[in-house]
């Protein structure tokens, strides 16, 4: 179907407004908008980082979420504790992907659940010993880690248990860096205060851990890659092309991140942040106090990554500059060839996306470098800077969508007919009933890395797959199909 | 006859627990079968019947065994004065933990364990003085106790206690059975106190069930761990709480209580001389201030 006009889009919005209580809708109304790049302030056109309606389908996480699950857990030689009832930590476990390499039980613990698993009785009487005890019983049990993060479920706030106390004693006992972090779930609208709780307890707990001590040796190249989960491997996609245009990577995190190099980070001369939301408040911190400048970065696609090496380069001399016109240059070949494979197979193909804090936008590149189209894009926990970043980004006239529900991203759907639908797993199969091909854009749907040079070749050869493959054309029961699908069918009718 | 469950609130100091003990002690003199149910960490609401300080309780017992399913109803049990049976919820020291859920989980232990199935005709709940959240009003709310009675004397904060108190039980009283069942006035000996609780009660729907005096004697039996029942059993403190204890056997007056409004508080308090009227003109004044005007 034709690109929809700017009167059309927002008759949409209205339409599927329109089934709503007036409170609600009022409310979902500042949601969603109609992307108009003219605008500066998205503040102007959409409202983010609000409370969820009841009664909807939100796909939004909790602040526990986005400190353990995302800023935290990663960071693979430290063991990061779930504080609390068993289930908040072994319902979340290893879900996210994030590769790393050591050897888990003995030196990294990614994929471990650590839990104090609270009962009744460490409700009543405050879990404090329980904790004291289990921390323990990890220096004893893993020697080898090199630090402890206690990640607060809900009870803790709720009961007041003093883990700050209990973790700066047990700190000094165990002599090494124990982080109590405030995540409980209840707090804030989205997982988004998770991250923001869990920046601000590495601002406390380690950043500064290395102030004073100069025997780590710098060079003026010294980079961090900052908010790179290595999903399927993304971070490594992403690390080798700063290496090889000569910079020097002294901290990757979270994604394969260590508790050094997070403490390292301070040295660096300028900050590299690929997922803005989760880890600015860091990157600000750690430019006021150490003066470290810190640039965002899209290492999606070939034209956003030449775009990101030119700019990155640009911090440095020209050596560096050089260097990186060298790596665009070396990689030439190999990315148009991808594109030259895949871009007649998916040429002029729209898609809707609906992800987390950054892929919305980021992606946007990828796709647009394979012929393909973002018609609708929207975050589940975005504060509107990130929507500043995406008005430019996306089309005149799409659509724009806030904390979708999950009626409003079916209609949709429904009206919009996306050759493709990029989004959770939480949504996958609905829509994939619904007969539209689906990719996770969270997982990468156990694929991956999407990131750099080499994640561009699997991005494509996946949404090729998934778009183009055959099972789209069998959606109809034999029982249901009239002559005439027939004859357009006519391997099946053979079959 | 059926079992009837009875909570006792009222302001921290009051005198809830000594009350609630010394009636309960003449409900069993009058052959009633009698459980307290102390809903208080400091765990002092059975001790005048047990002549012991602070027994065993059902969340510390809990949590030495290392769950309360670990327990049996036996384990948390005591039988005191006159086959009165006592068990104290307990919980945390302050400053840690929840006493709130400490209550919830030792009344729901009691609940499976079967502890009201037997042939008990009263169970009472003494309760924390301050219901500071949910888990202190669990003894309210549906299915378990249906009559409330607030223990209060003629002073302005034991009144503002009592009517907050009964703006809690409006709200449970809608979705459940519980209702307010009187008034229980514990004599500080201030002026006509006798009559200010009675127009209380009146504003608030209710009764004052019974007026007890000021006697030493009550704090002689408590030195000795004992209610002035068994102590004394001829006192006239003594027939003062059988009298309570056959008011209550007797009481059919239970209502959805009127909360009263601040000012109606107010105005009560000012008609019987324990407020004086506001002057506005002194709010936020410091002394220099006055001073100079």
């Amino acid at each position: 179907m034709a690109a929809m006009t700017r009167e059309e889009t927002q008759a949409l919005i209205q339409e599927v407004l329109e089934v709503y209580p007036d409170k609600a809708k009022k409310d979902r109304a500042k949601h969603l908008a109609v992307n108009d790049q003219t605008i500066e302030q998205s503040k102007k056109c959409i409202t983010s980082n609000r409370k969820s309606q009841p009664g909807v389908m939100t796909i939004r996480g909790c602040a526990y979420a986005g400190s353990r699950g995302v800023v935290w857990g990663p960071i693979k030689d430290m063991i990061h504790i779930s504080h609390g009832p068993v289930g908040c930590g072994q319902y979340s476990r290893a879900g996210r992907r994030n590769y790393y390499v050591g050897m888990t039980g003995v030196n990294t613990f990614g994929t471990m659940n650590f839990t104090s698993d609270f009962q009744e009785k460490d409700i009543v009487f405050g879990g404090d010993k329980k904790l004291d005890k289990i921390l323990s019983e990890i220096e004893q049990l893993f020697p080898l880690a090199k630090g402890i993060s206690v990640q607060s479920e809900c009870p803790i706030g709720l009961i007041g248990d003093d883990i700050e106390s209990v973790a700066k004693k047990k700190s000094k006992e165990l002599d090494k860096p124990v982080v109590p972090v405030r995540c409980e779930g209840f707090r804030g609208v989205s997982q988004s205060l998770g991250h923001h709780i869990a920046n601000d307890a590495i601002r406390d707990w380690v950043i500064g851990n290395r102030d004073g001590d100069n025997s780590f040796e710098t060079t003026p190249y010294d980079v961090a890659v900052i908010g790179d989960y290595n999903i399927g491997g993304d971070a490594w996609a992403s690390r080798i092309l700063l290496e090889e245009m000569g910079l020097r990577v002294v901290a990757q995190w979270a994604g394969d991140g260590t508790l050094s190099e997070m403490e390292l980070t301070p040295k660096v001369k300028l900050n590299l942040i690929h997922c803005y939301r989760s880890v600015n408040y860091i990157s600000r911190h750690m430019e006021e106090k150490y003066g470290i400048p810190w640039m965002e970065y899209n290492f999606f696609g070939p034209t956003k990554i030449a775009e990101s090496l030119r700019a990155i380069a640009e911090r440095f001399d020209e050596t560096i500059q050089a260097n990186a016109e060298k790596v665009i240059a070396k990689y030439q070949a190999e990315y148009e060839a991808v594109v030259a494979k895949y871009r007649p197979r998916l040429e002029g193909k729209r898609v809707m996306l609906y992800v987390g804090g950054l892929r919305p936008r980021h992606i946007i590149g990828a796709y647009e470098d394979l012929g393909m189209e973002v018609v609708g894009t929207g975050y589940e926990f975005a504060h509107n800077d990130d929507y500043d970043r995406t008005i430019k980004e996306m089309g005149d006239s799409t659509l724009l969508y806030d904390d979708v529900t999950g009626y409003e991203f079916e209609e949709f759907v429904k009206r919009i007919k996306p050759d493709l639908i990029g989004s959770g797993i939480k949504e996958k199969y609905i829509f994939q009933k619904m007969g539209i091909p689906f990719r996770q854009m969270h997982s990468w749907d156990y694929s991956g890395p999407y990131h750099g040079y080499d994640g561009f070749a699997i991005f494509a050869r996946d949404m090729d797959m998934t778009i183009n493959n055959p099972c789209w054309k069998s959606m109809q029961a034999p029982w249901l199909k009239s002559d005439a699908d027939d004859a357009a069918a006519p391997m099946a009718a053979s079959a | 006859m059926a079992l009837r469950q009875c909570a006792i609130y009222g302001k921290g100091g009051i005198g809830k627990s000594t009350t609630t003990q010394n009636l309960v002690a003449g409900l069993a003199e009058l052959g009633k079968k009698v459980m307290i149910v102390g809903c208080d960490p400091k765990a002092d609401s059975t001790r005048l019947i047990l002549h012991a300080k602070a027994q065993e309780t059902i969340m510390h017992l809990a949590a030495d065994a290392g769950s309360v399913e670990d327990l049996e109803l036996e384990d948390v049990l005591r039988a005191g004065y006159a086959g009165i049976k006592c068990v104290e919820s307990g919980g945390p020291e302050p400053g840690v933990g929840c006493a709130g859920r400490g209550v919830i989980t030792a009344i729901n232990f009691l609940e499976e364990e079967g502890a009201y199935e037997d042939d008990l005709d009263f169970v009472f709940y003494d309760v924390l003085g301050d219901v500071v959240c949910g888990g202190f009003a669990m003894p309210i709310r549906e299915n378990k106790a249906q009559e409330i009675y607030i223990v209060c004397s003629g002073e302005m904060m034991a009144m503002y206690a009592a009517n907050n108190i009964a703006k809690g039980i409006v709200k449970y009283a809608s979705s459940g059975g519980v209702r307010l069942a009187g008034l229980i006035c514990n004599s500080r000996n201030t002026a006509r106190e006798d009559e200010l609780i009675m127009e209380l009660a009146r504003q608030l729907g209710t009764h004052m069930i019974h007026f007890v005096p000021r006697d030493n004697v009550v704090q002689r039996a408590e030195i000795r761990r004992m209610t002035v029942i068994e102590y004394d059993p001829k006192a006239k403190q003594a027939d003062e709480y059988r009298t309570l204890a056959q008011k209550i056997i007797d009481n059919k007056n239970f209502v959805i209580p009127t909360p009263i409004t601040m000012d109606a508080l107010e105005d009560l308090l000012m008609d019987f001389g324990l407020m004086d009227e506001e002057d506005e003109s002194i709010v936020g004044k410091t002394a220099d201030e006055e001073a100079v005007a």
